[in-house]
């Protein structure tokens, strides 16, 4: 996982849903990750479906990619290219499969963000830059235990290097904090 | 030291320690779950994790589009069956039913810890089992290491009460499909995010193991990582009428458990509840809803296709007809439940009035087959989603309700209140 990205804005609303993201009716098309992700964010922004390019980002609201636990959903955003989605909140399911096959995410506030804007973003120290409106907001970066995941490129790779989920150092009982 | 809610309970049980909310932890699975729809991708990882024998028994299910409905899905399907004939994986074929409706009737027992890979695996906590819906690549993790990583979850407490003084159950008409959709209102879509919805009252203690996984079937809609009942004496009556009463044990959350928050609900006045498109958190009364005219109504889903929401439905059908504006579809959730609605005469109840009863499975849900709505239609559904495109077309609309309150609405063609309906029978609902 590279530490800076940048890249330009694609700007969808709250409760973007997996439907959303890949609908269901192209359920045949699992098998081929190049033509399902031809139909990515279809139902939300028929536009980026047809001229997304590699490096731009997506920037959400609240809950993004709430319902169905379709891994084709951060899948076919990977496979556009897109380099990171910035959003308020994530959907649980949405997140782990996110990290898991090595999309980064960014929990952050994503107001003032218009579509087309040049962000620049720093995953490691927290900083979101929107170069187009000259502004820049902290954020919570993930915690370095789910970076070093999505570093690897995802659990896979990890797993295979490392031999094991040795990126979760399990608190033990009630002595946390260490 | 505070005591422990279900989810707390049930991970240290299975670790032999005592972990509390927000702990980190590996812990051992004893089952995983995936379908044609997530198996694939699942399948593809586990090999790249070069891992031969998968560590932890899987179950995979052919119910999302089964049987399937074009030869991509067929492929799929052929390659799955190969991969479980060789690795001793547990195949549920065409017609089995929705994999956690067999998920509760075969497999999972309180205590365990389910790993599946479809976000309503949660529907298994109505048993006492901590079964949380992950994505391909977890169920993969979990496949080759025989176990996974969880952060142990803040668990919200929802008490339920209902009735007047003599009955703990719920009003005539009402059923727990209206009252977990009355919670997926208060909380919101994300307002359980990570967190466990834990179910108790009396309500949920009167309440059956159709009742109570429909409850837990729809935490995930308001963002929850599982939902989870106690076992208790109707855990023990349904695992004995499945035949497994040995896998039962007594589980309770301790009564100085700490819960983030807890929430109580008193549903004596509770009206039949919808949920508007086109996001689950849209509910209102059915009042509001009366008159809404509708294409398709849909009875089923891994939400409603059981036997209490065929029985209830076929109350409200016997000796009337579909409205001729109306397709109404029944799938029963699994072949057990078919069989024993077959066995009752519900189902001879929903052809005579002009419904199509599909075989068990999915059926419409996700919007690939046996259902698919045309431009501007609007179905009334069983199910518990109802996001745009979700039945195969961006252009309908989805309306989520009750079996009762959509056996009404077949019969006459709009959004109904199932209430008159038994009311004219002069009985409640919960039988
Ligand atoms: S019935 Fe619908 S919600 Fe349930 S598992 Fe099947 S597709 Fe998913």
């Amino acid at each position: 996982m590279r530490g800076v990205i940048r890249g330009r804005a694609w700007r969808f609303g709250d409760g973007i849903t997996t439907d959303h993201i890949i609908p269901g009716r192209y359920y045949h098309l699992r098998d081929d990750i190049r033509a399902l992700a031809r139909h990515a964010m279809e139902d939300a922004d028929p536009d980026f479906a047809r001229s997304a390019r590699p490096g731009d980002l997506i920037v959400a609201g609240k809950n993004f990619g709430q319902g169905s636990s379709r891994e084709y959903a951060p899948l076919v955003l990977l496979e556009r290219g897109i380099g990171a989605v910035v959003a308020e909140s994530f959907a649980r399911i949405f997140f782990r499969n996110a990290i898991n096959v090595g999309l980064p995410l960014v929990i952050c506030d994503t107001e003032g963000i218009e579509a087309g804007d040049e962000l620049e973003i720093d995953l490691e120290w927290g900083k979101a830059r929107n170069l187009t409106r000259g502004f820049e907001r902290d954020f919570n970066p993930l915690p370095p235990w789910l970076r070093a995941v999505l570093g690897e490129g995802g659990v896979v790779p990890y797993i295979l290097k490392h031999g094991g989920l040795g990126f979760v150092r399990p608190t033990r009982g009630h002595e946390k904090g260490g | 030291m505070a005591g422990q809610t279900l989810a707390e309970k049930i991970l240290s049980l299975r670790l032999g320690r005592t972990v509390e909310a927000g702990d980190l932890v590996v812990v051992p699975v004893d089952l995983v779950l995936a379908h044609e729809g997530t198996a694939p991708l699942a399948v593809e990882r586990f090999r790249a994790l070069g891992k031969r024998e998968p560590s932890v028994p899987v179950l995979l299910f052919f119910d999302h589009a089964a049987p399937a409905p074009r030869r991509e899905l067929a492929d799929v399907q052929r390659a799955l069956r190969a991969f479980a004939a060789r690795y001793r994986v547990h195949l549920h074929e065409v017609g089995t039913g929705i994999c956690h409706q067999v998920m509760a009737e075969r497999w999972a027992a309180p205590g365990q810890v389910i790993v599946g890979a479809d976000s309503h695996t949660c529907t298994a906590g109505a048993l006492g089992a901590f079964a949380i819906g992950m994505g391909s690549t977890d169920v993969a993790v979990t496949m080759a290491l025989g176990e996974n990583w969880f952060r142990v979850p803040e668990t919200i407490r929802i008490d339920i009460r209902g009735g007047g003084k003599d009955s703990d159950g719920l009003p005539p008409g009402v059923t727990p499909k209206d009252v977990v959709m009355r919670l997926i209102g208060l909380l919101g879509d994300d307002g359980a995010t990570y967190k466990a919805l834990e179910f108790g009252g009396p309500a949920v203690e009167a309440m059956d193991m159709d009742g109570r996984m429909t409850l837990c079937n729809m935490a995930v809609e308001a963002g929850a990582k599982t939902g989870l009942c106690a076992s208790d004496g109707m855990t023990w009556s349904f695992l004995t009428e499945m035949g497994r009463e040995a896998v039962f044990f007594p589980l309770a959350p301790d009564s100085d458990a700490e819960y983030e928050r807890r929430l109580e609900v008193d549903v004596s006045d509770l009206p039949p509840q919808v949920a508007f498109p086109p996001s689950v958190d849209r509910i209102r009364s059915v009042e509001e809803a009366e008159g809404i005219r509708v294409d398709q109504v849909l009875i089923g889903t891994c939400t409603n296709g059981r036997l209490f929401d065929l029985r209830l439905a076929a109350r409200i059908l016997a000796g009337r007809k579909v409205h001729p504006g109306v397709r109404l579809l029944v799938a029963p959730a699994s072949r057990e439940v078919y069989l024993r609605a077959a066995r009752e005469g519900l189902l001879e109840i929903f052809v005579r009035a002009g419904g199509a009863v599909l075989p068990p499975g999915c059926g419409p849900c996700v919007g690939v087959h046996l259902g698919v709505l045309g431009e501007g239609e609007r179905c009334l559904s069983t199910q518990n989603r109802n996001f745009p495109g979700r039945m195969g077309n961006p252009e309908a609309e989805i309306y989520l309700a009750s079996p009762a309150t959509a056996a009404a609405s077949a019969v006459t063609g709009e959004i109904t209140d199932p209430r008159e309906f038994l009311r004219g029978k002069g009985e409640g609902c919960e039988e």
